[in-house]
């Protein structure tokens, strides 16, 4: 029933956290006090490969203040197997452990923490401790190295899944395109740093504010590591400054903490500097190799995606990188690699899309290129290769309007207007092109709980220890909950980010808003047949005579009687008419079998127009419209900033984001925000979403695709096409800087 | 390798710690006497000394913003100041831009208007827009973006910051909407 006034779902609503972030009430990782905190600070290594000779620390104990210099001379014992290091999202193989021994795996590893009395005093301590190293040759590149590149034994994601004959469908191809498509490493670089706050209870138990995309993930960390009992470790994290999937792992300043908080017998703070957030997991550069064959009319007789990718020493990092190109176009013959190349540096990390965003660039560049080649209209080409059916399993789509995305960012943008010849479009010196690509990410449900407690004051209070990453978790929580018992939002809190709460999943894949949102919905269907079985019992009153909750409906604060909705009960009259002081009910709920029938993804149509400066090269991204279908809109206002964001991530990725790693020491050279260049205000123009009406009632009680992701992918390539349409130069190295267009 | 009595006492010299001075900080009108190194940033003074965390540390080299506080009602780095060297100054963080429970008028754009993700480079964008507004040099769209172009937003919620700002210099009855 839409007219009623608790009908939530759909409709835009404020941040139910956005007073606290406003007035800087939100408290982050960094920002809980403690009696007698102490501070650690962070030294890391200075070279990309070799051993510790000797470690310096008496300057730096000599400083009044300080308490204690750790390093692995004098860490205290830890777990011996790597299972035990391994968290919720560790790819095979075997994880770093800080402080462990004298050898050096990467650049600014941390090697030393410093904790004082006060930050000041542990920085300059820092900044004594002097360590000899015996360094070794290291490689960081992967560039020039394909031949060393190796299956790895295990995918993380999904394996690379080939159909049909590529070589033939080549052969059979009247028009080829053949290309290789390469992107640097990148960092998350949320604006918060890494940080944890470690406070010791007198019993010694720890409650660990930490920055993390998944509390139980740090906890279950912290507990194996450390040898300690879960009822020891409480993991809390009710706001994250960003993560982007930097916040997936256990990350080292976690472990530091804990381990001086237990040595030390103190609470004890520490967080990362913003040159030690390029310290650990990042997007893997790649580099990737597309040919495409077609007919003369633009059908894709072959597809050929291989896929060379960095990864560390140590273990063997994968993302979904290639599989995109099984299932986003019709085409029998398609050939798939994704190989890694060792680098001596950290792990890579699931960055926001990862894999999607930069396989799916690669492949609609391609595309691009392609429909050059046949004189076709880009949007054409994707048209004619149109599949309802993902032919990379054979499985329907659960739902698929990608092609009402196409129509609606077509017409929203004016790609009519397109001159289809590169270089044709300008104003003076300025030269505008038009782009476009698609996007697709893949729809998950993970296994996730909640609670719900109603009061009698008509209060309701909903749990789970997922994460708000900024995503607005809290705000679609509270939607679901208030809409489902009909409830005012006001009446209604979610409270995440704590291990004492029902268990949830990281916070990733775009998967919180189906799965903890199916849990929250359950969880007060749960608090319906709880009220159900105490109406039952009403002798008399309104709703006297009700059976079954199909005779009801939750709506308006009220419990009202469909047959005569003048008959109704407010919630706390049933309760108190029952004698309950409260009602609660926990639920855990996982993906549904037939979802297994079905592919689930959502997809996306970006639009892009640029502006490039004839003499300079300098590149001006003006408008932008991003047509999503992304399943059933929770809440419209939130889920813009969701794809606002992803656009933005999307011009980050096309042309400013690069870590620049410096050979010669094998270290991320532009490790601040002054050089790792990431969009500001100035950059952004025109940026339009649009969401497609799109419903489906197979990936999940809601409807629900996730939105987190899909933002970003596509709109790279759809840059870079816009580029090439403007200038006629096509650079298939991101991110397109002005010197490659020179 | 043997060294002098002189080098020795020079490298101790070397590691002593600043002796620390009382230093009187006037933030959000309320006077608060701290004993400080000279070292200490202003930043680093509201977050960890002082409490007040809602200025927030996201580089620690001005170059994101997130510490953006008023001085004088001037927007600046809090990381870039010494606490000693604001003695007498006027500090006002975002704890103190509300006035009991009334919001300022740019918090509420930010609210309305879903200027913000994470919500942790808010405090900043917002003490950076207040700051803007007072220097009057914003007359358009364009202007806004260039000059709010030292507050970064890794959540990209430029586009809706943007409007938030527009927002409140419409109530204002600035020419930069017209």
């Amino acid at each position: 029933m839409s007219n009623t006034t608790t009908n939530y779902i759909g409709k835009p609503a404020s941040r139910v956290d956005g007073r606290a972030k406003v007035t800087g009430e939100a408290k982050y990782a960094a920002e809980f006090p403690a009696p007698g905190l102490t501070y650690g600070v962070v030294v890391s290594s200075a070279v990309a490969k070799g051993t510790i000779t000797k470690i310096d620390t008496a300057a730096a104990l000599s400083l009044p203040g300080v308490l204690q210099v750790f390093t692995h001379q004098n860490r205290p014992g830890l777990a011996w197997f790597d299972k035990k290091y391994q968290d919720e999202d560790a790819p095979p193989g075997t994880p770093f452990r800080p402080l462990y021994d004298e050898k050096i795996l990467f650049s600014q590893q941390p090697i030393a923490l410093v904790v004082a009395d006060n930050f000041e005093v542990a920085r300059y301590a820092a900044s004594l401790v002097e360590i000899t190293y015996e360094t070794e040759p290291h490689i960081t590149s992967i560039k020039n190295r394909l031949h060393e590149a190796y299956t790895p034994k295990e995918y993380k994601s999904a394996e690379p899944s080939p159909r049909g004959d590529a070589e033939k469908g080549l052969a059979q191809a009247e028009i080829t395109h053949e290309a290789e498509y390469s992107h640097p490493s990148e960092h998350h670089n949320p604006m918060e740093m890494h940080a944890s706050t470690v406070v010791l209870a007198e019993d010694g138990t720890l409650t660990v504010y930490d920055k993390t995309q998944g509390v139980q993930n740090s906890q279950n960390y912290i507990t194996q590591v450390f040898g300690l009992a879960k009822e020891q470790v409480q993991v809390i994290s009710p706001f994250v400054g960003g993560a982007f999937g930097s916040g997936l792992r256990p990350q080292y300043q976690l472990f530091l903490a804990v381990m001086a908080a237990l040595e030390l017998k103190r609470s004890v703070r520490v967080v990362l500097t913003r040159q030690q957030m390029f310290s650990f997991g990042h997007r893997p550069a790649t580099i990737q190799h597309l040919v495409l064959g077609s007919t003369s009319q633009g059908a894709l007789t072959a597809v050929v995606h291989e896929g060379f990718a960095e990864t560390s020493r140590f273990e063997d990092y994968t993302e979904n990188l290639v599989n995109w190109s099984a299932m986003l176009y019709k085409c029998d013959n398609v050939q798939l690699a994704h190989k890694l190349i060792q680098m001596d540096a950290y792990t890579p990390l699931d960055m926001r899309a990862p894999g999607g965003v930069t396989g799916l660039y690669a492949l609609e560049c391609a595309m691009d290129e392609l429909a050059y080649k046949l004189d076709k209209d880009p949007l054409e080409l994707r048209l004619t290769n149109y599949t309802n059916i993902d032919l990379s399993k054979d499985n329907p789509f659960s739902s698929k309007e990608l092609k009402a995305c196409y129509q609606q960012g077509a017409e929203k943008f004016g790609w009519a207007k397109r001159n289809p010849q590169p270089r044709s479009m300008r104003e003076g010196k300025t030269l505008i092109g038009y782009g476009l690509a698609t996007g697709a990410w893949e729809v998950n449900q993970q296994k996730s709980s909640a609670k719900a407690v109603l009061s009698p004051d008509g209060q309701l209070k909903v749990t789970s220890a997922t994460a708000d990453i900024g995503t607005g978790t809290y705000t679609i929580m509270t939607q679901i909950a208030a809409e489902t018992l009909g409830l005012p939002l006001a009446n209604v809190t979610f409270k995440l980010g704590d291990t004492a709460l029902p268990q949830a999943p990281l916070q990733g894949g775009s998967w919180t808003a189906a799965s903890v949102g199916s849990a929250v919905k359950a969880a007060c269907e749960g608090i319906q047949e709880k009220l159900l079985a105490h109406i039952r019992n009403l002798k008399e009153g309104p709703l006297a005579g009700v059976q079954k909750l199909e005779e009801v409906l939750f709506a308006d604060g009220k419990i009202i009687l469909k047959s005569n909705p003048a008959q109704h009960m407010l919630l706390p009259e049933v309760m108190r008419l029952a004698g309950e002081n409260f009602i609660e009910a926990t639920v855990t709920t996982k993906p549904e079998l037939r979802q297994k029938k079905y592919s689930m993804f959502s997809h996306s149509a970006v639009f892009v127009e640029v502006l490039v400066d004839e003499d300079f090269g300098t590149i001006r991204v003006t408008r932008v419209v991003s047509a999503i279908a992304g399943g059933r809109i929770i809440n419209p206002k939130t889920a813009r900033s969701q794809i606002l964001g992803g656009i933005v991530w999307g011009m980050g990725m096309a042309l400013e984001e690069e870590s620049v790693m410096d050979q010669p020491y094998g270290r991320f050279i532009n490790h601040d925000l002054a050089e790792y260049h990431v969009p500001v205000n100035a950059d952004i123009h025109d940026l339009e979403v649009i969401f497609v009406e799109e419903d489906d009632d197979i990936v999940n009680p809601l409807g629900v695709k996730g939105l987190g992701e899909i933002g970003i992918v596509g709109t790279a390539a759809a840059i870079a096409n816009a580029v090439y349409h403007a200038t006629g130069k096509r650079v298939r190295d991101l991110p397109i800087t002005l010197d490659k267009l020179m | 390798m043997q060294k002098t009595a002189e080098k020795e006492n020079l490298e101790k010299a070397s590691v002593a710690l600043p002796p620390t001075h009382t230093v009187t900080l006037k933030v959000n009108n309320t006077e608060k006497q701290l004993q400080l190194a000279p070292w200490v940033s202003l930043l680093d003074a509201l977050r960890e000394y002082l409490g007040l965390t809602g200025t927030k540390k996201g580089c620690d080299h001005g170059q994101c913003g997130a510490c953006t506080v008023l001085v004088n009602g001037r927007r600046i780095n809090s990381c870039l100041t010494l606490a000693i060297m604001e003695e007498g100054n006027d500090i006002t963080t975002i704890e103190g831009l509300a006035k009991g429970d009334a919001l300022h008028p740019m918090q509420e754009a930010f609210i309305q208007h879903d200027a913000y993700q994470c919500g942790y480079c808010t405090p900043g964008q917002i003490c950076s827009a207040v700051g803007l507004l007072s220097e009057g040099k914003a007359k358009n769209e364009h202007d806004i973006k260039e000059l709010m172009s030292g507050n970064i937003c890794r959540c990209g919620a430029y586009t809706n910051i943007v409007a938030a700002v527009q927002d409140v210099m419409q109530q204002k009855g600035d020419p930069a909407n017209e």
